[in-house]
């Protein structure tokens, strides 16, 4: 990480400081003169939209942690009292709750922009991976947040997520007792969640410090993916990417707060306003939206794999599920070797482009399904054979799975691209004059 | 030390020294070359310390690795699992109650004749996990069962009149649709087992002690 070779600061304490420790140096090299492709569009602010919401996360938490208590017996109501008599408490707590929707939201698109600008291709490999590590552990730290207000979907989504790991034989159970340290979800898998939940943002953080260390090695993807040739191909970070997301960021700002301050408790559920019940579960359990996708493909696998004609089960229709559900995700960080295409961007790739949008619809439907009861009946098609939601999920799933396995391979040998220009200059120039969007 | 230098870079000690192998590099030295086998497998006393250390080293960490890992196992007051003692006496034919054990629901249901009559009738190979009705109670009258869907763990409805109790007369499970038997085993939907049977005595005609 050294800064290289240092011009002097005009300002003296600056110039002495850095001289001692080159942190401005550094600081102006990444972020200030930083050669960044002139061509970005709207996509690329989510990066910056996203390490908004991690800091605005970690702030908020620590101001919430200074009034919850991680007890089953005060947990709730310690939640109620930061609502209603903690000053500005249901701000902090609303700001919370509602970040880490709007978290999702902007790594959700950020994920996507990657898929679609094919910006997980050599070079950016391991960029890609980090930011999948990222992904999960954001899901294993909102999954225990959402335990810590202890109402009825804390517990049981707790209690239904910590039970995927009895699905493994032999060791499953020692590892579910282990998790939540009893034979139910209770007082000690409150506590140890609490502490989690404190220390893996900072854990995000640091695999975040990586995931820019690699962007920097490698330098940004952008709409064409082709690499930048030469200084007409890029402009200084500052202030021309400083402007861009910072403008962006304000709009998503600005949708954020309207949530937080007029439909605060849209994207939550109203059972979690119920203390946390062990022996009634709610008629309807569901995660939170951003994990819907990957519960519809839990839910979707019905049938036991067995040896044909036999009694025996190789794989129960719960271990399959819960092992679909790990690779749905898991999937991510073999992207890159299962799309070896040469050209990076959607934009020359019709096909690939039309099946990447359809994968987007299917994730989509997913989490529509994943969010709606088991078996709704939907239609007929025969006069016994009903089609069911569940059915819609496990057509879903299969596409989501096709489209790595099968469709990326095949598309990485015979797909044929559009023309293309031969640098990120020409391509700006020709769409001045032509294209008229730069989507 | 200069005289074994580079020979302890290649295997952790010996005494393959210069004069032994003028002519080999400092990675090529004794790794390759069979005939040193005396100088690297044969153990010198550099070797035996250096494993000795590493063994050690090994169970130091491991030993203050353990207490981090099992703390996170149930403490003894968690394991000290109370037994719960059941009137059963009110409880009229028909009817269920829910007592909690363990943190855990325990479904009693006094079962009519229709529904021991379903649980016995059905033909064991057909079930998922296959269990007679003979193997789950005590009397068949009395039906005692955790209350935890085997699946993901949901508590299943049919505890209450007006419960949905699905196809089978026995429990629903809202979470992922598993449905249970009047013998509250699993035959359909994604659970692999039937519901658990707990450790009880009756302790007389109308008191039950669980666990
Ligand atoms: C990656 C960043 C984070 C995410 C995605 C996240 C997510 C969540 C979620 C979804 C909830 C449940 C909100 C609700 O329904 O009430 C929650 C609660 C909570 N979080 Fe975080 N959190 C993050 C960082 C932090 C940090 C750094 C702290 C610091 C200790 C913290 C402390 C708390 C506390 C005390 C609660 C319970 C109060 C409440 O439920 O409102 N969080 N978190
Ligand atoms: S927990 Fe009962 S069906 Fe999934």
């Amino acid at each position: 990480m050294s800064a290289g070779p240092r011009t002097p600061f005009e300002n003296k304490f600056i110039e002495w400081f850095d001289q001692r420790l080159p942190i401005f140096t550094m600081m102006n090299k990444e972020y200030g003169v930083f050669p960044t492709p002139k061509n970005f569009n709207y996509f690329w602010n989510f990066g910056a939209i996203a390490m908004f919401m991690l800091v605005t996360m970690i702030v908020s938490g620590i101001t919430l942690a200074m009034h919850y208590a991680a007890n089953t017996g005060l947990a709730f109501d310690s939640v109620e009292r930061i609502m209603r008599d903690v000053n500005y408490g249901w701000l902090i707590r609303y700001i919370h709750m509602n970040g880490a929707s709007f978290f999702f939201i902007a790594v959700y698109i950020h994920i996507f922009r990657g898929l679609y600008y094919g910006s997980y291709k050599q070079p950016r490999e391991l960029l890609w991976i980090f930011g999948v590590v990222i992904f999960l552990l954001m899901m294993a730290t909102a999954f225990m947040g959402y335990v810590l207000p202890w109402g009825q979907m804390s517990y049981w989504g707790a209690t239904v997520i910590t039970n995927f790991f009895t699905a493994f034989p032999w060791v499953g159970e020692p590892i579910q007792t282990l998790l939540i340290g009893g034979f139910s979800v209770d007082n000690p898998t409150l506590n140890r969640f609490f502490a989690l939940h404190y220390l893996l943002p900072f854990v995000i953080v640091g695999v975040v410090f990586l995931h820019v260390w690699a962007l920097h090695r490698t330098g940004s993807n952008n709409p064409t993916g082709i690499e930048p040739k030469d200084e007409r191909d890029t402009l200084p970070f500052h202030p021309y990417y400083t402007m861009k997301d910072s403008f962006g960021l304000l709009i998503f700002a600005i949708v954020y707060c309207i949530f937080v301050f007029f439909m605060p408790n849209e994207l939550g559920h109203p059972d979690n306003y119920t203390p946390a019940n062990p022996m009634v579960t709610p008629a309807h359990i569901v995660p939170e939206w951003y994990f819907l996708p990957f519960y519809a493909i839990l839910r979707a696998v019905t049938i036991d794999i067995g040896i044909p004609f036999t009694d025996i089960t190789i794989i129960s229709a719960k271990l399959g599920g819960v092992l679909l559900m790990f690779g749905s995700i898991a999937i991510l960080l073999v992207l890159p070797w299962l799309d070896s295409h040469p050209v990076r961007s959607a934009r020359y790739r019709p096909k690939f482009r039309l099946f990447l949008l359809l994968f987007v619809v299917t994730v989509l439907v997913l989490g529509k399904v994943g969010g709606m009861p088991a078996d709704v009946p939907l239609f007929h098609i025969t006069k016994d054979f009903v089609f069911t939601t569940t059915h819609v999920a496990q057509i879903a799933t299969v596409y989501y799975f096709a489209f790595f396995i099968v469709i990326l391979p095949v598309l990485s040998r015979i797909e044929v691209v559009k023309p293309m220009p031969a640098s990120i200059h020409e391509a700006v120039l020709k769409c001045q004059s032509s294209c008229g969007g730069n989507a | 030390m200069s005289t074994h230098d580079h020979s302890s870079s290649c295997c952790g000690g010996g005494s393959c020294d210069s004069a032994a192998e003028p002519n080999k590099s400092s990675q090529g030295c004794c790794q390759n070359t069979p005939a040193e086998g005396e100088c690297c497998g044969g153990g010198s006393r550099r070797d035996f310390l250096f494993m000795t250390a590493g063994a050690m080293a090994a169970v130091g960490v491991g030993s203050v690795a353990w207490p981090l890992v099992d703390q996170m196992n149930p403490a003894a007051d968690t394991l000290a699992m109370s037994t719960t003692e059941v009137d059963l006496s009110q409880l009229q034919v028909g009817q269920s109650m829910t007592v909690m054990w363990r943190g855990k629901p325990v479904f009693i249901r006094r079962r009519t004749a229709e529904e021991i009559k379903e649980a016995q009738d059905i033909d064991v190979q057909t079930l998922r996990d296959k269990q007679s009705d003979s193997d789950r109670v005590k009397k068949p009258e009395w039906l005692i069962v955790i209350g935890v869907c085997t699946h993901l763990g949901c508590v299943p409805l049919g505890q209450k009149t007006g419960d949905t109790r699905g196809e089978y007369d026995g429990w629903f499970c809202p979470c992922h649709g598993s449905v249970y038997d009047t013998s509250g085993r699993i035959r359909k939907g994604p659970a692999p087992k039937n519901l658990e049977v707990p450790q009880y005595t009756f302790l007389s005609d109308t008191l039950v002690r669980i666990g």
